[in-house]
């Protein structure tokens, strides 16, 4: 009996847990206000003092964070916030890592049922709307109006996106990437084809991609298993007659997945293995396509923009990086993480972890942290840092993603978005796995969409 | 007479103080989260709701028309069909070799029984690799033999057929050594005598080992049975589920809805209908069924 309710214990071990760290957590806040009166209130706070704050018993936050890359990322970020204690002595925070994207978003989740969620969070850009619906996060515009250190214009256009929704912005935009496309230098020239000349255009990837699937390599690979919604968006954005065409409503609460551009979208990625037989058949896994990539097993892929370190660091050819082709447009969402502030904890925390988030997305910092990870420089001022400056220097594929931002547009996020983002994942997963055809696989996809955002539309 | 309960509370008071800490523990991490469930699967309680709502057996009735949870709960029926018996014959079979097997003994109980100390996610991981188009054993076999690249994992077809291999792989080491202390137990007189009398090895294998082990095996199979809807750990590496729910089971559908889709009421309704089912198959062994088998 105790081994059948295991999942159960382990979880309300892990609350009685949260709730014992939660405990001390407040009783540390009380001391600290009670010990001095001359505490900067939150908005005071907003611009520290560090010479007055030493004496104080410091703000203490915690702070989780996912690693969903291969590397050593936790060192960078617990050295990221070492350095921000170092120069804000008044606050002291605790990183807390929490696994990949999934693991976190549980750990978090908890915490916020349990009444102790952390003050300040990564998490995916896509949560937006479930943690509104929680009621666990705090929007930042106060803490914007009176920041005039934080320069929200010098962040790109299309990683604020997603932190926004009817006008009021939630989050500021982290570890972000976009989907790139990557191919093998070398294959290209074996193939006839000129290495600096990537494909550009739908048909010009298929025509490359038939050429360079032989000698027991694939010519191109694009995963379907996991989030395949976020392939499909590519693909969909680039088939748009609408330059500002997403699948779903910039409120989160309308999918919009079976129009009939979508379905020649979804048709293309069938035809890519099944017609021009230039893809392997079925659903190709996420994490074996980069694997396949570096041991010459496909010529080119798909991916994010987040794997570039481990390409580079592990590939033994020379490789180019690219814009995904386009058909209408070129096109990309983005992806990745923000920082989250939340509810239930004190104002002197929420203040606390706004100049945390502060600094972490400050110049200095989204240079040091993009050239570590391959994730995207989030401000344009970041890349006019010298370290920026020497690290794409010598690997201007780094740039690529970059560049792409200007064609990049928000990732799939709504309302209930667990349920709507499996629908359409698994009717991708059975249209590649041959199971139905892009018409009625989206159709479905819709249905389903449909009746999980039917609450959030009363 | 009756007993006063005073007299009463001095005949058990010792037994019951002996049980209490566990049963405290068993009460506020086994038995109050069961109930909990079972409250929880009364109330609408998801993203659409701000406070728990009472909807009585609506998430039962719901959970009934959701194809997914049948084609989940369907998938968990040909999983526990896939494996448990065969890693029953593989794990007799085994352990008659362990048992008898002279020279290397140790070794080839130790060959069997490795599987098993292998954790979960590990064996996941390499499992993993060996069916990796291109590069994996397996894959290779399977493109071998269909002449074709095969996408083990990633096709509807095939996934199910896979994980159940591994699983037998994995659990039948486990049975073995059950099978093994079973058969450990048989008088050896008893194989003498059945010598003697001119039975060969199959037929006293038929005629003593097999009916001599029916506890064992009783046991074995409410294990197994439990395990094929506990065991959920490779669906984490291996498939998330997928492709389109092909390879879904009960407990990891559970924790998607809880912690993906935040719909704890139906995650809370789906729960307690598996602790339900998980009852009644080990009430197999707790009804004492084993006696009836028990030739005595």
């Amino acid at each position: 009996m105790l081994k059948q309710t295991k999942p159960l214990l382990l979880l309300a071990a892990s609350l009685i847990a949260l709730a014992g760290c939660g405990q001390t957590n407040t009783d540390s806040t009380q001391k600290g206000s009670d010990a001095g009166e001359s505490q900067p209130s939150a908005v005071a706070s907003a611009s520290p003092s560090p010479s007055a704050a030493d004496e104080e018993k410091p703000v203490e936050i915690t702070f989780y964070y996912p690693v969903n890359v291969g590397g050593p990322l936790t060192k960078v970020i617990d050295e990221m916030a070492s350095r921000f204690m170092d120069s804000h002595p008044n606050i002291k925070v605790n990183p807390v890592y929490t696994g990949n994207y999934g693991d976190n978003t549980v750990k978090i989740q908890a915490g916020v049922q349990a009444k102790q969620p952390p003050d300040v969070a990564v998490m995916m850009s896509t949560e937006l709307y479930s943690m509104l619906d929680m009621n666990a996060i705090i929007p930042l515009d106060d803490f914007i109006a009176q920041d005039s250190e934080i320069q929200m214009d010098d962040f790109y256009e299309a990683f604020l996106e997603d932190t926004q929704t009817e006008d009021k912005t939630y989050s500021l935009p982290f570890q972000r990437s976009t989907i790139v496309m990557y191919y093998n230098k070398e294959m290209f020239k074996d193939a006839g084809l000129d290495p600096e000349k990537p494909p550009a255009t739908w048909d010009e990837l298929v025509s490359y991609a038939q050429k360079l699937n032989k000698d027991g390599h694939a010519g191109l690979e694009i995963p379907g298993n996991d989030d395949s919604y976020w392939m499909f968006q590519m693909l969909a954005r680039q088939n748009a007659t609408d330059p500002k065409q997403n699948i779903m409503s910039s409120d989160g609460k309308k999918a919009m997945f079976d129009t009939p551009e979508n379905v020649e979208a979804l048709q293309f990625w069938l035809d890519l293995s099944r017609k021009h037989k230039a893809m392997p058949e079925g659903v190709i896994d996420w994490a074996t396509v980069p694997t396949d990539f570096i041991e010459g097993k496909t010529a080119m892929m798909m991916h994010t923009s987040g794997n570039l370190t481990n390409v580079k660091n592990n590939a033994k050819f020379e490789f180019g990086v690219a814009f995904p082709p386009a058909r209408k447009q070129f096109g990309s969402p983005t992806g990745g993480g923000n920082l989250y502030i939340f509810k239930d904890t004190s104002p002197e925390k929420q203040a606390a972890a706004w100049e945390f988030a502060k600094y972490m997305t400050a110049p200095e910092q989204a240079a040091q942290f993009s050239s570590s990870s391959g994730y995207v420089g989030v401000r344009k001022s970041a890349y006019d840092t010298e370290a920026m400056k020497a690290y794409t220097a010598g690997f201007p594929q780094a740039l690529v993603a970059r560049d792409q931002l200007q064609y990049a547009f928000r990732e799939l996020s709504t309302h209930n978005h667990g349920k709507v983002s499996t629908a359409i994942t698994n009717q991708i997963q059975a249209a590649l796995a041959g199971q139905i055809d892009a018409a009625g696989a989206l159709k479905k996809a819709q249905e389903e969409a449909d009746r999980a955002l039917a609450p959030f539309n009363k | 007479m009756p007993i006063g309960w005073s007299e009463k509370l001095k005949r058990n008071g010792f037994g019951w103080s002996l049980v209490l800490p566990s049963l405290l523990f068993l009460a506020l991490f086994t038995y109050y989260p069961m109930l909990k469930s079972v409250w929880l699967s009364l109330h609408e309680k998801n993203l659409a709701v701000s406070e728990p709502l009472f909807v009585g057996f609506d998430n039962y009735v719901q959970l009934l028309k959701d194809p997914v949870f049948r084609q989940v709960f369907g998938n968990n029926i040909v999983f526990a069909v896939g494996t448990v018996p065969l890693s029953i014959v593989l794990a007799f079979l085994m352990a008659l070799f362990a048992d008898k097997a002279i020279k290397g003994r140790g070794l080839a109980r130790l060959a069997f029984f490795y599987p098993n100390m292998i954790p979960m996610i590990a064996v996941a991981n390499i499992w993993l690799f060996l069916y990796t188009p291109h590069f994996g054993l397996f894959a290779k076999l399977a493109a071998w033999i269909a002449d074709q690249p095969v996408n083990l994992l990633g096709s509807p077809d095939t996934v199910m057929g896979a994980l159940v291999f591994m699983m037998v792989w994995k659990e039948a080491g486990y049975f073995m050594i059950f099978y093994l202390a079973g058969m450990q137990q048989i008088p050896k007189d008893l194989y003498e005598a059945a010598a003697v009398s001119g039975l060969g090895t199959a037929a006293s294998i038929r005629r003593i080992t097999v009916p001599l082990t029916m506890p064992t095996t009783l046991f074995v199979s409410v294990v197994a049975i439990t395990n094929a809807f506990k065991l959920v750990d490779h669906l984490w590496i291996m498939t998330k589920g997928g492709p389109n729910n092909s390879s879904n089971l009960l407990l990891y559908y559970i924790y998607d809805t809880t912690f993906n889709f935040y719909d704890q009421g139906m995650a809370a309704a789906m729960t307690v209908i598996m602790i339900v089912l998980l009852l009644l198959v080990s009430s197999l062994q707790f009804l004492r069924w084993d006696r009836k088998i028990h030739y005595e």
